[in-house]
């Protein structure tokens, strides 16, 4: 058994070390690989504050990941073309800079997460799993019927969006950022869990009733987080969408959701890293085993099956106890 | 005006009544003893009083408030300190957490508490799962009194302890009566233990209050009658 600490350092190392070699060794797709991981990553951990601590099974957090790239989308195709979002009653510009795109790719996701959340949290169980997939469903069909911003085909942006004194396209450079955003928020999610909120959240998921005879209410906390844990994979969508330069209604498909919540099961609910390690094995199974066959999915459902069977911690679970947040 | 008064209390569990007219009172900084045989409805009155069920008539009153219009965790912060039965600490959450997990400010911290319980002191970073029965109930004393509650509801608290760990949790208690002047609601049924704190007693059969008075002026005719086995 490791240290949980010294494990999610070696993690967050590790991830930083490979594509550092790779840029040493001129190897830009081993850079993009990394920069890849670090976005699901991010996307895992925004679930994760869900689906792991609070106990909320959201299988529509596609939702938010599709919002954040159509954000960053949107607001991007009108930059390159100069034409305004809208004239009236005021007008908005597009815009290319990155920190803008985040910013209203966070807004959106939290305020359509709680939302979301106001609705599907006054249920729980199988019926909680449906509403949210059905309100990922609703944005998936409506972007298919949306002709403005590419319909079914998807948009593409030619230039990635820029950051401030950061050449963008050098994929070192864009790594960095992603790595950056998803340290900052791995941070604040481990400030978040120690706290008398995480803790309240968590005693929340075990005993709702008995959360209540001490004076907390469930559905606020749950509320909370799941708005939290929307803006957080709403900001994987924006900079998903900026490596590839492209959207698609697939950002919003049940799909994206299933993969999402697959990293958290890899890795380890409720374990800070436990979406890192999960996203990085995925997309390393995906270009070890895709490499062998188009059918890598099968060993994917194998080895998640055997993970669900005989490592219920995922990864992390099974190879380090939980380290207390105290102490 | 007294802090806790309930009146005329019904409350069913789907078709079942289970209360019938419960009528209780506690005043500031006294301790009520709630009796009664297995499946009286004692449980069921603290649920009622913690808004865990819903009573169908009657009314309760918590430090002037009727508490009909209010949802658990509400009623919680007007100072209702549930310990329930069965103690229901949260078993991966350490005890440091458990602890923190339900602070409110005021008086009581985790040092107070630590004073209180030196045992849960040593296991801060233990967690509640592995703690034996009796620490685990007095890590959910310590909880409750983290919210710094006005009054102090102990369901059942020493049942299924063993002897020394009961006579810690009964010292604990008379401690906080004789240092906060804390109001406690007790349900227990061991009336030689309950002698040392409580100043009154409330008696319940099949779901109605059917004795009420100064704990000291409980007979044996009447332990007899709604008590004895």
């Amino acid at each position: 058994m490791i240290n949980e600490r010294v494990l999610n350092t070696l993690i967050a190392l590790l991830l930083l070390v490979v594509p550092l070699f790779a840029w040493q060794l001129d190897e830009p797709f081993i850079i993009t690989l990394a920069t890849k991981a670090a976005i699901l990553a991010l996307a895992g951990v925004g679930l994760n504050l869900a689906l792991g601590y609070g106990g909320l099974v959201s299988f529509g957090h596609a939702t938010f990941f599709g919002l954040g790239g159509y954000t960053m989308g949107i607001l991007a195709s009108h930059a390159q073309s100069f034409t305004p979002i809208m004239e009236s009653p005021f007008l908005i510009d597009g815009t290319k800079s990155m920190p803008i795109i985040w910013l209203v790719a966070i807004v959106i996701s939290a305020f359509v997460a709680f939302i979301i959340g106001l609705l599907s949290l006054r249920t729980t169980g199988v019926y909680f799993i449906m509403v949210t997939l059905a309100f990922g469903q609703m944005l998936y069909y409506f972007s298919i019927s949306w002709p403005a911003y590419g319909g079914e085909d998807g948009l593409s942006i030619y230039v990635r969006n820029e950051f401030p004194g950061l050449n963008t396209l050098d994929p070192i450079q864009f790594f960095g950022i992603c790595y950056v955003l998803l340290m900052v928020v791995i941070f604040f999610m481990s400030k978040l869990n120690s706290s008398s909120f995480g803790l309240a959240l968590n005693s929340a998921r075990q005993n709702s009733e008995r959360v209540q005879t001490v004076g907390i209410s469930p559905f606020r906390l749950q509320l909370v987080a799941f708005t939290i844990s929307g803006a957080v994979t709403g900001l994987a969508g924006a900079l998903f969408a900026d490596l590839n330069r492209f959207i698609s209604p697939t950002m919003f498909s049940w799909h994206t959701s299933g993969e999402i919540m697959v990293f958290i099961i890899l890795g380890g609910a409720a374990r800070l890293y436990g979406p890192v390690a999960g996203a990085a094995i995925f997309i390393l199974l995906e270009h070890v085993l895709g490499g062998l066959s188009e059918f890598w999915h099968i060993f994917l459902g194998a080895i998640l099956l055997l993970v669900v069977l005989f490592a219920k911690g995922g990864l992390i679970g099974s190879v380090s106890k939980k380290a207390a947040s105290h102490g | 005006m007294s802090l806790l008064e309930l009146e005329g209390i019904t409350a069913s569990y789907g078709a079942s009544q289970a209360l019938f007219g419960v009528d209780l009172t506690v005043d500031e900084g006294e301790v009520v003893a709630l009796m009664g045989r297995n499946g009286m409805g004692k449980s069921t009155t603290i649920n009622v009083i913690c808004r865990l069920l819903k009573n169908q008539s009657g009314t309760a009153r918590f430090a002037g408030q009727d508490l009909s219009s209010y949802p658990s965790y509400r009623a919680a912060r007007l100072g209702l300190g549930l310990v329930p039965e069965g103690r229901r600490c949260f078993s991966s959450l350490t005890v440091w957490e458990n602890l923190m997990a339900s602070a409110r400010k005021g008086e009581w911290d985790l040092n107070r508490v630590g004073r209180l319980f030196p045992r849960l002191q040593e296991r801060l970073d233990q967690y509640a799962g592995s703690l034996s029965g009796g620490e685990q109930q007095m890590l959910s004393i310590g909880r409750a009194l983290m919210t710094n509650p006005r009054i102090l509801i102990l369901d059942e608290a020493t049942e299924g302890l063993a002897p020394v760990i009961r006579q810690e949790i009964w010292k604990a208690i008379s401690e906080l009566k004789k240092d906060t002047g804390l109001s406690i609601l007790v349900v227990d049924k061991t009336i030689k233990e309950l002698a040392l704190v409580a100043d009154k007693a409330v008696i319940l059969e099949r779901g109605r209050t059917v004795w009420n008075g100064q704990f000291q002026s409980l007979d044996a005719t009447i332990t007899d009658q709604y008590l004895g086995v």
